[in-house]
């Protein structure tokens, strides 16, 4: 990784260093990653900024995101089209979101749209029962998992129209003592 | 929770949103900071497009220009990175901040670029800093098997390497430096006088003669023999003052070595603070409000670190294990709540008999240390050698009393605690309250029986030196011999049990198909019980510090090899437990009882300083009755403005007033503490009022829309501002009574409830 890199110009490094939490070694290291996904596909010069979008299957087959349960909805929620497929500004910025350096609310933001499966902008109790059986694999009873849904609503709602809108969300959120930590993915 | 009717769905029977809900600025500063959404709903992608609304139309225009403007000017405040923006919008926002900058004046330009480029130096610092961090691909590759909880339990290991061995490099250089440099800078060493007494015959302990090899051993394992008179131990720190006359000043070694130890008590005690002080906050802002453990667990409990197959199908059961837990937990709740009188009666009588007997059996391992001590104690003095084996066995007896008290102790206390009839996450915290009170007292304990006896002279004599110098001519050196002889113990113990219990457990369960075998199952990596281990090395450490200025040196090299062989035994043998241990409250709850360690280690050095004579024969502090003495006299000999202020800063007046104002500033934080809880529930009451209000208002709104459909669709013009969605306006516009209707009567299932 010495000076002589020809992936992509000064300018272009310098974008993607103020535009994400990473440095420079690191956004070659992400491009030496996504190139490896589909080498046929994705070309090693970026300079003239190519328009290369990979699908959703090959970004979910990732080691850092194969055992995730969620991994659909995060690529998803990442992708300018909503079907999945990323371009390689839009991995940047899943990475950069997920880095252990982004800041608590910009994760919030996301984390409430990987959770909002009908997409409304709301956390109904569909969503939440997606989210649980997600998370156990359908381990629980149906009595468990609307006891668990009912519960979390009645614990995070504020405004009291029974779903989790984004304040509701956030304000929770704030207060949850894991978030930090395990919504954050290595690279 | 009553019935939204405000929502409702369209002939398709999705669900969509009111649109004047989507007008409102809550919601609009949230589109704002979303990405495009999904093409299939029928949002607007810019929020400009809205102006041109039919009749809401004019007052619209004006709030959405002055929320942009508005939302510009945060955004303009924040990193570019830190806005949940596309990269191609980051990308514009960033050319446009640059443009924007060009216009500044030159000083401007300066001092943007400046704080660029130290931002930058700030991210590569950063990132040279953590690549330097010991053991960062180890801590990497444990984290992503098995999750954050474990990956806590060896970050502090490292923190505790790194604790060690800035404690090490505290005392050599202000202790052991000064000896090893004076003859090389032509320093005069003054040493302390033997007054010819009693007091000071201190018999040398080389041995003599032809020594068997098996001796070295032995004295190597217990600090004795050749190791005695080194700088392992206090003994050999006889030097007073060292006078270098090159620099003609006075290196006064005695005061040196007391600081040092104060000091080194003091450091940790900062630094672990200053490390909790985050888990702190969390800690206690989770335990003030409404406790969370359902949203927390389902939003922020999959640990996204994970990359291994096994480590995921166990943390989902361990996911499944903590919500079941938690179900149950609510069911006992309910449970307690109902109990009758007469179950609390019965349940407090069990209660106080288990207890009781858990003191019994807490004072039957302390006698049965004391014990120890005294037969190791009378062995060691009587000298009679009977053979190898046990001497040895004779010199760690107490080690080796405590070890298996803090064995059988765990075991019993989790089976007494489930006729104690408790929640369950009160039982795990109770149970682990009882095994560290059990380890670090038995440290105590042990050192109790010790004083007793270098105190005790005979039955109605009073100690002519002040302490048995007959059998303890330099009883700090025995002390720190004990000390030392512990830290290799536990060393030993925690190797041994992985060699010769754990693989022998994996072989067995993976290889035998008895029955027996797979009941006992595969080792667990018990999270709690290995941090007690390491906090009981670590108050060993802090208490052996002052008897033995080289143990730091050696507990960093002791959990340098501990960090190996745990992190080996936990891939090749263990699997995490299955009732989980969570990693925000397991930092705290480490630092917790690091720090309930440290001041337990700090009683036994306070008594040894202050109340216990030093020895005559050995150490720097011959020429004083206690190790504390040491201070005033240094503070007598100094100038006289220094030793009045000195003086005044030890009065009980200053004491007084500074004990008065710390407490009003605790009054007073206490006080702003209740006031800011009374504001943020009334927030949250309002919060809930504010959103019914605003149901209700949309609600009246759409009833008055709903009265005037036909008039609208005749005046409404077809805007030609509207660039996308054009599906919207017409929506809104045309086909009102489509999708803009009022349930009311509403139909359950369309309320997403």
């Amino acid at each position: 990784m010495g000076n002589k890199q020809t992936i992509f110009t000064d300018e272009q490094l310098d974008a993607y260093q103020d535009c994400t939490f990473f440095t420079r070694k690191e956004i070659l290291r992400l491009h030496s990653r996504y190139h490896e996904l589909a080498p046929h596909l994705v070309p090693m010069d970026y300079t003239n900024e190519p328009d290369c979008k990979l699908p959703l299957a090959l970004i979910v087959d990732m080691p850092e995101l194969k055992e995730n349960p969620f991994r659909n909805r995060i690529v998803e929620s990442f992708s300018e089209d909503g079907m999945g497929n990323l371009s390689f500004n839009e991995f940047v910025d899943m990475f950069s979101v997920l880095s252990e350096m982004a800041p608590r609310e910009l994760k919030a933001i996301y984390a409430f749209k990987i959770y909002d499966f009908n997409v409304d902008n709301y956390l109904c109790k569909e969503d939440l029962e997606k989210t649980l059986n997600r998370l156990t694999k359908e381990e629980l009873t149906p009595e468990e998992v609307e006891l668990v849904c009912e519960k979390t609503i009645e614990e995070a709602d504020l405004d009291g129209d029974n779903k989790l809108s984004y304040a509701d969300f956030e304000n929770m959120i704030s207060r949850a003592p894991d978030f930090l930590s395990t919504f954050h993915i290595r690279i | 929770m009553e019935d939204d009717s405000v929502f409702y769905t369209d002939r398709s029977g999705r669900i969509t949103s009111n649109p004047l809900l989507d007008e409102l600025p809550s919601y609009q500063s949230l589109l704002y900071r979303r990405k495009q959404p999904i093409a299939g709903t029928k949002r607007r992608k810019e929020s400009r497009g809205r102006s041109s609304l039919s009749g809401s139309g004019k007052w619209s225009v004006s709030t959405v220009n002055r929320i942009e403007e508005r939302q510009k000017s945060q955004m303009e405040q924040r990193a570019i990175r830190e806005l949940p923006i596309s990269m191609a919008e980051k990308r514009r926002h960033k050319e446009q901040r640059l443009g924007e900058h060009q216009g500044l004046s030159s000083w401007g330009q300066w001092r943007q670029n400046t704080r660029r480029s130290l931002k930058r130096l700030r991210d590569d610092a950063r990132e040279i800093f953590s690549s330097m961090k010991l053991w960062r691909r180890d801590i990497h590759q444990i984290e992503g098997m098995f999750g954050t909880g474990i990956l806590s339990y060896f970050s502090f290991l490292r923190f505790l390497v790194a604790l060690n061995l800035i404690i090490f490099l505290l005392m050599f250089s202000l202790v052991m430096l000064p000896i090893i440099v004076a003859p090389h800078a032509s320093g005069n060493v003054t040493y302390n006088q033997r007054d010819g007494g009693n007091c000071s015959i201190y018999p040398s302990t080389a041995r003599r003669g032809l020594v068997n090899f098996h001796q070295h051993i032995s004295d190597l394992l217990s600090g004795e023999g050749f190791l005695e008179q080194t700088l392992l131990f206090y003994g050999y720190y006889k030097v007073d003052k060292i006078h270098f006359p090159k620099v003609n000043s006075t290196y006064n070694l005695a005061l040196a070595y007391l600081l040092a130890t104060v000091a080194y008590l003091l450091l940790s005690l900062f630094w672990i603070v200053k490390r909790s002080a985050t888990g702190f906050k969390r800690h206690l802002v989770q335990d003030e409000d409404r406790f969370q453990s359902f949203c927390n667990k389902i939003f922020a409990g999959w640990d996204c670190c994970i990359s291994n197959e096994n480590a995921a199908k166990l943390k989902r059961s361990s996911l499944l294990y903590e919500l079941k837990t938690d179900l149950e937990e609510e069911r006992i709740k309910q449970k307690i709540a109902e109990r009758t009188r007469k179950d609390k009666c019965r349940i407090y009588f069990l209660r106080a008999v288990l207890n009781l007997f858990v003191i019994g059996v807490l004072a039957a391992c302390f006698y049965g240390i004391y014990v120890a001590t005294n037969l190791s104690q009378e062995a060691e003095i009587s000298k009679t050698k009977v053979n190898f084996i046990t001497d040895l066995i004779y010199e760690y007896l107490p080690s080796i009393v405590i070890t298996l008290a803090n064995f059988i102790t765990p075991l019993l206390f989790s089976v007494i605690i489930n006729y104690e009839d408790y929640s369950p996450a009160f039982e795990i915290r109770f149970t682990l309250m009882r095994c560290v009170f059990m380890r670090l007292t038995s440290i105590g304990v042990l050192l109790f029986s010790l004083w007793s006896k270098i105190t005790y002279c005979g039955k109605d004599k009073s100690c002519g030196c002040g302490y048995n110098h007959e059998l303890y001519s330099c009883w700090e050196t025995r002390v720190g011999q004990e000390m030392y002889k512990l830290t290799i113990f536990d060393f030993i113990i925690i190797a041994a049990v992985t060699l010769f219990v754990e693989f022998p457990r994996k072989l067995i369960v993976k290889y035998s198909q008895c029955g027996l075998a797979k009941w006992w199952g595969q080792q667990e990596f018990a999270i709690p019980q290995n941090v007690l281990e390491i906090v009981y090395g670590q108050t060993i450490c802090w208490i052996g510090t002052f008897f033995c200025p080289m143990l730091p040196a050696i507990c960093t090299i002791k959990y340098f090899f501990i960090f190996y062989i745990k992190k080996v035994s936990l891939i090749k043998n263990c699997r995490p437990a299955t009732r989980p241990f969570r990693a925000s409250s397991s930092h705290f709850f480490f630092l917790v009882v690091l720090l309930i360690g440290l001041f337990l280690a700090s009683l036994p050095i306070a008594v040894s300083l202050a109340q216990i004579s030093c020895s005559k024969a050995c150490g720097p502090f011959v020429n004083y009755t206690t190790s504390w003495e040491v201070l005033p006299v240094t503070v007598s000999q100094m100038p006289e403005g220094a030793k009045k202020l000195l003086f005044a800063l030890s009065s009980e007046a200053f004491a007084v007033s500074f004990f008065v104002v710390t407490c009003l500033a605790m009054f007073y934080v206490i006080a702003l503490a209740g006031a800011h809880k009374r504001v943020i529930n009334q927030l949250r009451e309002q919060l809930a009022t504010e959103g019914r209000d605003k149901r209700f208002l949309i609600q009246k709104l759409c009833q008055a829309q709903n009265n005037q459909p036909v008039k609208r669709s005749k005046f409404q013009p077809r805007s030609p501002r509207s660039p996308s969605s054009p599906s919207y306006h017409t929506s809104f516009s045309s086909n009102v009574s489509e999708s803009v209707f009022l349930a009311h009567s509403p139909p359950k299932s369309s309320t997403n409830v």
